[in-house]
């Protein structure tokens, strides 16, 4: 028996992740970097205006010009009657407009492509764009979802009759989870001993913003064509590039090779991806997409944007007896794949850790002029936990508690679990208590208390407020059958493959596709374990589905907890064939033979193997058992029985410049339980980029339409995301009440920061200006609005907040008035 | 994003930059750091048919002392301006803008010259070549003439740097023993100026004996508020006298609205930093 160092638990080891070296030295393979020789560029004419009729367009000029292989228009390409896919119909009577490749006829949302040009380098097809004459004749835009849908509203789609994409209601009276909720808000109105409390809340738009624009390449010239996308769903892409253009499955490989970045924001499938198929099927040469900057912006789809009308109903100790949602969810122009299934996920999340008796979630998705909505961090679920965190600081205020104090009041006991909510889900496991006592020690709540009233009493021209989310989300999406009751259009499981190889080395095939999260260094310490093997040993490989026939992706927190697990299922068949082929080996009763630490033994003696030493013999296959095949190799594919809900308690100290407005994070904690943890450095990666982004969505962040509908905002200069420099340095510690769902107890962290840090900044940036007359601030708070806040409050009107201001772009810090678009002479 | 096309010559001297300027005819564009040309090249918002890269010239880059000046190459960077001895000793107020403008990489490649020339009314620079009194040199193909800084600005975007000519070398004014602060606010922590307030001030035994005030992004040029440098001379170095002097700040201005701020917000904030990067200066 070959001697194996005593192994080492890689579970929870904080290792740097084994993708570093390569991504953050650049020394890596993304979309763009892939030119096959031969390879054509594309560079997509778009709308300037949101929407119009297009009366002509005239490619002679650019034909014409160096290098242009072709102009083509959706018609010249035979297109016209493609439209890309959306695998979510919410409801049976959804309205679903066809959302073209290319525009034909009207244009819906500025940004919106309308020809494509193909020339031999990026440059030669972005001078030819420059050159397509389109005639349009302006249409109205559809901007305000309200007015949108008014009675005489200008329609988006007037085919659809409406532009109201589709109605999901929750009613936990009627699904018999809970009791009616107009039956508490009447009691509630007649009760003297009970309030009701309504506001109404705002999410803006945002811009998932990630780093690597998107890219497609597609090389039609070998036996199968191949598709490299910047996706984060090569799966995905492979069968809905089918189902849109007709290519067989069988011929189609897609490769996502290095994705920089996604949140949400490369889940879709692309009108550009499409064309570049398109193309290169038509031209039988490989043909490249590469977006700009400014067209990831402006194209690329957004995230959020709803209005929230939130109703909640309490007695007057503090119980919480009822809540009522109401959402306006802007889809823009068309809908992304999973775009209008986006505010419902949220549907299950309102009600968060607390024990509403009654809850209703109605959502009406809106078709607006506006460039589309689909996932962006969160999906849903920073929507609800924002809602909910909020209302229950509006309540608190209302009843003249402590906010946290009430929170406890309402929220499920850690003894409570499993519970059963309002809308039906079961969480597994959970200690708020726990979480929040620690957050509560850390962030010193009492002595910042302390100060706030001290800055209070002495009029301090700094204000300090203390922001509170106590957050719960569902992660690992997800159940298959969950998923069928939605009517989305795949399942929820995940697949994996584990390769023992003749040298003992092992090749871990999984179906997640990573774009930064590092799953190859936390699939390898998962598997290293499993198998006893050196972590080095292990290989993770992803992203091409020619290795990877099988996944559904990454998305929703799911690749760990359903990615993972359908892993640790794979390692146990391979174990199983491995202690089989022992056994025979051992001439030892199977029965007998235990596996620990890569090692096989015949129970009560020293004899034993190496798994390594048993894939050697599996691969000679000279002497193994008679009934099997002579491999360890495995495949598993994992369905989870139930989400995951990982909590925590997140807690902000602001700091408010009362002369400028100027709003300051000052401090940062939150306790975050979100299960046993691989890999804490991972963790704390995925928490620290979570707050920045759900931060920025409180602070920094909005994309702004003027009244034309034009993207105001479209450059890295006035879409303002924070930097590290804008942050302070985050507290963030976590706590385990392992997953009870999942052998390994893991509950999923890649968007916990993003949708707990949102209302702890908006309730802190409150807290500060509440007792000076201010009610509300809308996202982002920004220090003119939090001024202009004051000012009323103060009862001295100012102007308003101007959000529609052209900007020139970027390496332009000011605008001229008389040179808007500022052209620099 | 991808630029138009366009030429590109490296000259070696300031001559041979404006014989290839002359060359170049309307659409010639000096290069310094690209920091701003660069980004507005890519957008298109400018096509120029030849980029002269300065990058070339040693003559234009460097520090020196120059009697009661200091004078800086236009193709000093920010990252030499905020180390140097002479600048940190004799106008710190220069060195203290500098630090503000945007982030590590951008203060390694921008210039000082790129910067006035390119006279955004938000650039951190304007402001502080204004307070204190610099004057620029600008050569042509008929020579060289300087001008002061408060005829140098003439609208957004447009200084006094005519066709076929570039500007050399920026000239301060020694302010040895001044006090000085740039307060500057803006939206995210490495950005342009809302508005930013540029101050020196020489204290005399507890009176404010001069005082040298310049506003960023409070109109179609740097501004120099000279109704706030008035009142404060003679008032003792205090925080009521110098409030009441920062209420002066809006006199002469005309704050644009954009997103960040609309004019009302800008003017209060202007009022709000005068106080405080006074106060900072007097120490
Ligand atoms: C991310 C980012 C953040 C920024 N933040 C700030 C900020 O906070 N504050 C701030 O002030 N600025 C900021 N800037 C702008 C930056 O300061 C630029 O460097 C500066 O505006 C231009 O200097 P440059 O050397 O890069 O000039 P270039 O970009 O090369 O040139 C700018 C213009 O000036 C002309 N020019 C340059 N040199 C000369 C010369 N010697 N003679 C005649 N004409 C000349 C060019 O033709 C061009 O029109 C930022 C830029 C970026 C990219």
């Amino acid at each position: 028996m070959t001697a194996t160092a005593e192994p080492t638990v890689e579970f929870g080891k904080a290792r740097p992740r084994k993708e570093d070296a390569r991504l953050i030295t650049g020394r890596s393979r993304y979309t763009d970097a892939i030119t096959p020789s031969g390879t054509l560029h594309i560079a997509v004419v778009r709308s300037p205006l949101a929407h119009a009729t297009i009366t002509g367009v005239d490619k002679s000029e650019a034909e014409q010009a160096p290098g242009v292989v072709g102009v083509y228009t959706a018609a010249d390409l035979g297109l016209e009657g493609v439209g890309l896919p959306c695998a979510w119909p919410v409801t049976p009577d959804m309205k679903a407009p066809q959302r073209p490749v290319l525009a034909t006829g009207t244009v819906h949302f500025a940004g919106e492509g309308v020809a494509v040009i193909v020339a031999r380098s990026p440059a030669e097809a972005r001078d030819a764009a420059d050159l397509v004459e389109i005639d349009y004749e302006p249409l109205d835009p559809v901007l305000d979802m309200e007015a949108a849908l008014a009675d005489g509203a200008t329609l988006v789609h007037p085919d659809l009759g409406t532009n109201e994409n589709a109605t999901w209601v929750f009613d936990s009276g009627e699904a018999g989870t809970g009791t009616s909720v107009s039956d508490a808000i009447s009691a509630a109105e007649a009760d003297p001993d009970q309030v009701v409390v309504r506001r109404r809340f705002r999410q803006q738009r945002l811009i998932p913003a990630f780093m690597e624009p998107r890219s497609a390449v597609c090389d039609p010239t070998g036996e199968q064509i191949t598709l490299y996308a910047a996706t984060q769903v090569p799966h995905i892409l492979r069968t809905m590039t089918t189902v849109t253009l007709g290519v067989p499955e069988s011929k189609l490989r897609v490769i996502a090779p290095d994705v920089g970045g996604g949140f949400g924001g490369k889940i879709g499938v692309l009108p550009e991806e499409m064309l570049v198929v398109a193309l290169a099927q038509k031209l039988g040469k490989p043909v490249k997409w590469s977006e700009t900057r400014s067209e990831s912006l402006l194209a690329a789809h957004h995230g959020r944007d709803q209005i929230q009308d939130i109703t909640i109903t309490a007695k007057k100790d503090g119980t919480v007896t009822g809540l009522d949602v109401k959402l306006l969810a802007d889809m823009g122009a068309y809908l992304g794949l999973v775009g209008p299934g986006v505010p419902i996920l949220g549907a299950f999340m309102f009600n968060a850790i607390y024990k509403f008796p009654a809850y209703r979630f109605t959502c009406t998705n809106v078709f607006t002029t506006k460039t589309l909505t689909d996932a962006y961090r969160g999906a849903g679920r920073p929507e609800a936990t924002f809602a909910v965190e909020r209302i229950m600081d509006e309540l608190a205020v209302e009843l003249g508690r402590d906010p946290m104090e009430l929170r406890e009041q309402n929220w499920i006991k850690h003894e409570e679990f499993p519970f059963t909510t309002v809308c039906g889900l079961t969480y597994d496991s959970g200690n708020y208590e726990q979480a929040t006592q620690q957050a509560m020690e850390l962030f010193d709540y009492a002595g910042l208390r302390r100060e706030q009233e001290e800055r209070r009493r002495n009029n301090d021209p700094v204000q300090l407020g203390i922001g509170i989310s106590t957050f719960t989300e569902m992660c690992g999406l997800a159940p298959s059958r969950v998923l069928g009751s939605l009517s989305y259009g795949a399942g929820g499981w995940e697949a994996a493959s584990i390769r023992m190889l003749a040298t003992g080395k092992v090749e871990v095939i999984t179906g997640a596709s990573a774009h930064g999260q590092g799953h190859e260094t936390a699939f390898s310490q998962i598997v290293a374990d499993q198998l006893g093997v050196p972590f080095e040993d292990v290989e993770v490989l992803h992203g091409d589905t020619q290795i990877s026939p099988k996944g559904l992706d990454t998305y929703g927190s799911r690749s760990l907890v359903v990615g993972g697990i359908a892993i640790v299922k794979a390692a146990d068949k391979v174990i199983a064939k491995a202690k089989k082929i022992a056994a025979h080996l051992l001439e030892a009763s199977e029965d007998d033979i235990e596996f620990a630490g890569g090692n096989f033994t015949v129970r009560g003696t020293d004899k034993g193997r190496s798994i390594q030493e048993i894939a050697f013999a599996a691969f000679m296959a000279h002497d193994y058992p008679e009934d099997m095949e002579p491999s360890l190799d495995s495949d598993a594919v994992y369905d989870p029985e139930n989400f995951s809900f990982p909590h925590g308690t997140h807690l902000a100290a602001i700091e408010i410049d009362t002369e400028t407005g100027h709003v300051d994070l000052r401090k940062y904690v939150c306790v975050d339980d979100i299960g046993n943890v691989v890999n804490p450095l991972i963790v704390e990666g995925q928490v620290h980029g979570g707050l920045a982004q759900g931060i920025a969505q409180a602070l920094f962040e909005e994309a702004n339409y003027d009244d034309q509908g034009t993207l105001v905002n479209g450059t890295f200069v006035d879409y303002t995301l924070p930097s590290a420099a804008d942050l302070p340095s985050f507290d963030t510690r976590t706590v385990s009440t392992p997953a009870t769902s999942n052998p390994l107890g893991v509950k999923g962290v890649g968007e916990a920061g993003t949708i707990a840090s949102t209302p702890a900044i908006v309730n802190g940036v409150l807290d500060a200006l509440r007792h000076l007359g201010v009610r509300d601030v809308e996202m982002p708070c920004t220090s003119q609005r939090v001024w202009r806040a004051l000012q009323d409050a103060q009862g001295r009107s100012t102007q308003e907040t101007p959000v529609d201001t052209h900007s020139p772009g970027a390496g332009l810090g000011s605008i001229d008035p008389n040179n808007p678009q500022g052209e620099v002479q | 994003m991808i630029p138009s096309k366009f030429d590109y010559v490296k000259p070696s001297s300031v001559a041979e930059a404006i014989t290839a300027l002359r060359d170049g005819g309307d659409d010639a564009k000096i290069l310094a750091g690209g920091q701003s040309l660069i980004p507005v090249l890519r957008l298109r918002l400018a096509t120029p048919s030849v980029l002269i890269d300065l990058g070339g010239i040693p003559e234009l880059r460097g520090i020196r002392e120059d009697g009661d000046r200091i004078a800086i190459g236009a193709m000093t960077a920010y990252y030499d301006v905020i180390r140097d001895d002479l600048v940190k000793q004799h106008v710190r107020l220069l060195a203290q803008a500098t630090e503000t403008v945007a982030d590590g990489q951008v203060r390694h490649r921008g210039t000082l010259g790129g910067s006035l020339a390119h006279a955004d009314p938000a650039g951190d620079l304007g402001a502080v070549a204004l307070a204190l009194d610099a004057e620029l040199v600008i050569a042509g193909a008929d020579g060289t003439r300087t001008v002061p800084a408060s005829e140098f600005f003439v609208d957004y975007f447009t200084t006094a740097i005519g066709e076929g000519e570039i500007l050399t070398e920026i000239r301060f004014p020694k302010h040895t023993g001044w006090g000085s602060h740039y307060e500057k606010f803006n939206r995210t922590a490495q950005a342009w100026s809302m508005v930013a307030i540029a101050a020196a001030i020489r204290v005399e035994g507890g009176t404010i004996a001069e005082a040298r005030v310049g506003l960023t992004n409070m109109g179609t040029t740097p501004i120099r508020a000279t109704g706030v440098e008035q009142a404060l001379v003679g008032q003792p170095a205090t925080a009521d006298a110098v409030r009441a002097a920062a209420d002066h700040v809006t006199e002469g201005t005309s704050a644009p609205s954009d997103a960040d701020a609309a004019a009302d917000y800008r003017e209060h904030l202007a009022k709000v930093l005068t106080g405080r990067a006074v106060l900072a200066a007097v120490g």
